[in-house]
């Protein structure tokens, strides 16, 4: 195994209903996924705001994901289908502005879905470390 | 050059005022030049026959003004509006920002405004005198013996090159005739952006939000942007930010504005318009209205009064963020 | 006075780019113009102002003033600031090179802002005399010859050359380290030229512009004007106006937190902005009218009155062309009765 092998910086929102719970599961099932996958539990997927992922960025994430329940789901009724159109938009003008595209994503899981999640954090984490380090997003200050 | 003369809004605004419609007149009030046009309230029929302006550098949408004036004026308040500004107009309404029974709003046709850089791109500073006629803008410069005639197709403002509707969605009064929503080829030049390489895309968007000063004209003009305190004027949000800072908060900045007028904005250019270094931020909302055409059907925000916008609203089967990139590219 | 042929402009760019940074009027690509680091490649564009003035060399739209890092109950502080290294900035007209004395009394007076005076100190400015003044430019209502531009060094260009003239030591140093690209001359086709500009400026829409009404002492006076009220009532509250403004010299100074240490950072403040000189307990001007108003007293009576009389406007026109609502100083200053009969 190569030492210096570059590990990308993760942010996970996860929705407290669903997708933090399907994160606890994956932890009891001792699934792996990459420690480098920083968890933010959200009261739901449509807490977060964009500018929190673009916060995420400017302070060094290399990918961020945005985990809630399955559409029909949401502990709210209807949170995750507002999360669906926000982040299809925000996705979409991030790849407008020259983003690459798979530095975002949008997930759902749920609380019984503890493979999933490792699933998802393994793909995504692997599709974000061949990207190579988040250069166009981020803050230089906090390079210091 | 516009059809409808100033003399017809002139003595409009003056017959009004003075049979007691309304107490204020929200107009454009001359400058120094023929075309430093300022949004004016003029409370008496002297200093609109004085002052008041009507030309094709009457640009200013007047809508926002109306969540202040309105607050501030006891009484009611003649706004003149043009066909794009009366969609501002509704969306305003739409979102409760003020009392419609304070507004008494005459709508004006519009030919298209001009604007003045191209003017000056083309005529060079020192104007002197600025005639408006049939064949175009007739102008004088302190450095040219004889004045030179501008086309009107050379010196329509962007916006106007590609506009989108000669119809009036909202008054109360008609000067002249309303028109037509247009055919507009307004989105072509986001189809071109979106057809350049990853790579392209960011430095072109480099080169162009690097000029930012964040002087904040964009947001401070927008007729959709009313909130009582921005996220970026607060110092407790994180994002508070008077500079341009040596990275990425620029981008952060124009990403933040565009997204949170997504869906309420109508494209009225605003803030294009009076970016002072000619930041095509249009662009960056017509992506948004673009996105939510494709994804959700066509809307236009202010078509009518009291329609839920694009993200206040969902169907069961909203594509997946996951499928706008295949959805796009299928195209 | 030295003269070269504007042939020779490139080579001599590039020889005064042999030992500092120059930067010179380019194009920005979006129809204006802005001051760049002049390399090979870069174009000299023939312009009249650029579309921010030239203040950010001496006063920085942002800059970074230290670092703290904190661990424990320790706390470090490292001085970041960059070394000035010399510049040389050609080009610079009249109005701008007025405004660096205005923002000199400001930043030389004591306590001494030892970032300005770094870079001031670095700093050459070759001027250059206005040919083609636009209907926005008032300079001489604040006593300025756009034909006589001050600087470390005056120049003139006419249709086929540069003439060159050294008014401080800065100045004579930088000339004679490009003797062998100019010639000695006589002021006769600089004059003429000067004379042409002149009687252009006595022409212009603004020329009856004058500042009679306005000056130290005329607070009271001015302040309780209900023209204010009409003056602002557009005003949108964005910073363009001061931003573009040579002579705004109001900032903040904030702390940025990097998440391993905190940077300390001054970036330019406007007082059109509902924030400003908001402190813990409160905001002093709460509405856009005294924000307003506090712009155009701050230029037309406050800084006179400290600064035996000297405007603090140079009369550039930026805000006259870039202000979204067309609002600008010249229309205030005519509303409060600055304008000869």
């Amino acid at each position: 195994m190569q030492v210096n092998e570059y590990k990308p910086l993760i942010v996970a929102f996860c929705c407290n209903w669903c997708s933090y719970a399907g994160a606890d599961l994956a932890g009891n099932n001792r699934l792996n996924y990459p420690a480098d996958v920083k968890i933010i539990r959200v009261p739901c997927s449509c807490r977060v705001n964009p500018m929190f992922i673009l916060r995420a960025f400017q302070r060094g994430a290399d990918g961020v994901i945005i985990c809630g329940c399955h559409p029909g789901d949401c502990h709210y009724t209807s949170g995750n289908y507002y999360t669906r159109r926000r982040m299809a938009l925000l996705f979409s003008m991030l790849d407008y502005l020259g983003i690459e595209r798979e530095r975002t994503r949008l997930e759902w899981v749920s609380a019984a879905e503890g493979a999933k999640f490792a699933a998802t954090m393994n793909d995504f984490a692997e599709k974000v470390a061949a990207l190579g380090e988040n250069k166009r997003l981020e803050d230089l200050r906090c390079k210091k | 050059m516009q059809k409808i003369t100033r003399d017809t809004l002139v003595s409009k605004a003056v017959s009004l005022l003075e049979n007691g419609t309304v107490d204020a007149v929200l107009g454009w009030g001359k400058g120094e030049f023929a075309y430093d046009v300022t949004p004016t309230v003029f409370e008496t029929a002297d200093e609109i026959r004085e002052n008041f302006v009507w030309n094709d550098f009457c640009g200013a949408n007047f809508s926002k003004y109306l969540v202040s004036k309105t607050r501030k004026l006891e009484g009611k308040i003649l706004v003149f509006l043009k066909p794009c500004d009366t969609y501002s107009f509704n969306q305003l309404l739409t979102e409760h920002r003020f009392d419609r029974e304070k507004v008494y709003v005459v709508g004006v046709p519009c030919e298209g405004m001009a604007d003045i850089s191209k003017v000056k791109a083309i005529t060079g500073d020192g104007i002197s005198a600025i005639d408006f006629t049939d064949n175009g803008l007739v102008i004088t410069t302190l450095y040219d013996d004889e004045p030179k005639t501008v086309a009107y197709e050379d010196i329509l403002a962007e916006r106007c090159v590609n506009c989108k509707s000669k119809k009036h969605v909202a008054y109360d009064e008609l000067l002249g005739e309303t028109g037509e929503v247009l055919e507009s080829a307004r989105f072509d030049e986001v189809a071109k952006i979106e057809a350049l390489t990853p790579d392209e895309r960011f430095a072109f968007w480099q080169g162009e939000l690097s000029r930012c000063i964040r002087c904040n004209a964009c947001r401070d003009v927008c007729p959709a942007c009313t909130c009582e305190k921005c996220v970026f004027d607060n110092p407790n949000s994180g994002a508070e930010n008077k500079a341009p800072a040596n990275s990425f908060e620029e981008q952060m900045f124009h990403i933040i504005r565009a997204f949170h007028v997504a869906g309420r904005c109508t494209d009225c250019g605003e803030c294009s318009r009076v970016c002072p270094q000619n930041i095509p931020l249009h662009l960056l909302n017509r992506k948004f209205i673009r996105d939510i055409d494709n994804f959700y059907g066509e809307y236009q925000a202010g078509a009518e009064v009291g329609t839920r916008a694009p993200l206040v609203d969902y169907n069961l089967d909203d594509l997946e963020a996951s499928d706008v990139f295949e959805r796009r590219d299928s195209e | 006075m030295r003269k070269c042929s504007l042939s020779v402009l490139p080579a001599l760019f590039a020889e005064i780019a042999k030992s500092n940074t120059l930067y010179i009027p380019a194009s920005d690509n979006a129809g204006g113009a802005k001051f760049t680091k002049w390399e090979e490649g870069i174009q000299y564009l023939d312009t009249l102002n650029t579309v921010k003035s030239p203040k950010d060399f001496f006063f920085p739209h942002t800059e970074d003033l230290m670092e703290f890092k904190v661990t424990g109950k320790n706390i470090e502080l490292f001085d970041i600031r960059e070394e000035s290294e010399d510049f040389v900035v050609f080009g610079v007209r009249a109005c701008d090179v007025k405004s660096f004395d205005i923002l000199d009394r400001v930043f030389l007076s004591d306590p001494v802002d030892s970032y300005y005076a770094s870079r001031r100190e670095h700093g050459v400015i070759i001027s250059l005399a206005c040919t083609r003044p636009a209907e926005t430019c008032f300079c001489t209502t604040f006593g300025i010859d756009p034909a006589t531009p001050a600087g470390d060094i005056s120049a003139w260009k006419t249709e086929d050359a540069l003439y060159l003239q050294a008014n401080t030591q800065k100045g004579e140093a930088l000339l004679s380290s490009v003797e062998a690209l100019t010639e000695e001359c006589d002021s006769t086709d600089v004059e003429a030229q000067q004379e042409k500009t002149r009687k252009i400026m006595q022409k212009l829409p603004l020329a009856n512009l004058t500042t009679d009404s306005f000056g130290g002492g005329k607070t009271l006076e001015l302040f309780d004007s209900p023209k204010w009220d009409e003056l602002s009532e557009a005003c949108l509250g964005c910073g363009t106006c001061t931003f573009v403004c040579p002579t705004c010299q109001c900032y903040d100074i904030k702390d940025f937190n990097t998440g391993n240490g905190v940077i300390r950072y001054r970036c330019w403040d406007s007082c059109m902005f509902s924030e400003f000189t908001k402190m813990a307990h409160g905001n002093s001007r709460l509405t856009q009218l005294e924000r307003f108003r506090q712009r155009f007293m701050h230029k037309l009576v406050y800084y006179p009155e400290n600064n035996d009389g000297l405007f603090s406007c140079v009369g550039c026109g930026r805000c006259l062309s870039k202000c979204p609502i067309s609002m600008n100083i010249v229309k205030v200053m005519k509303a409060l009765g600055g304008e000869k009969k």
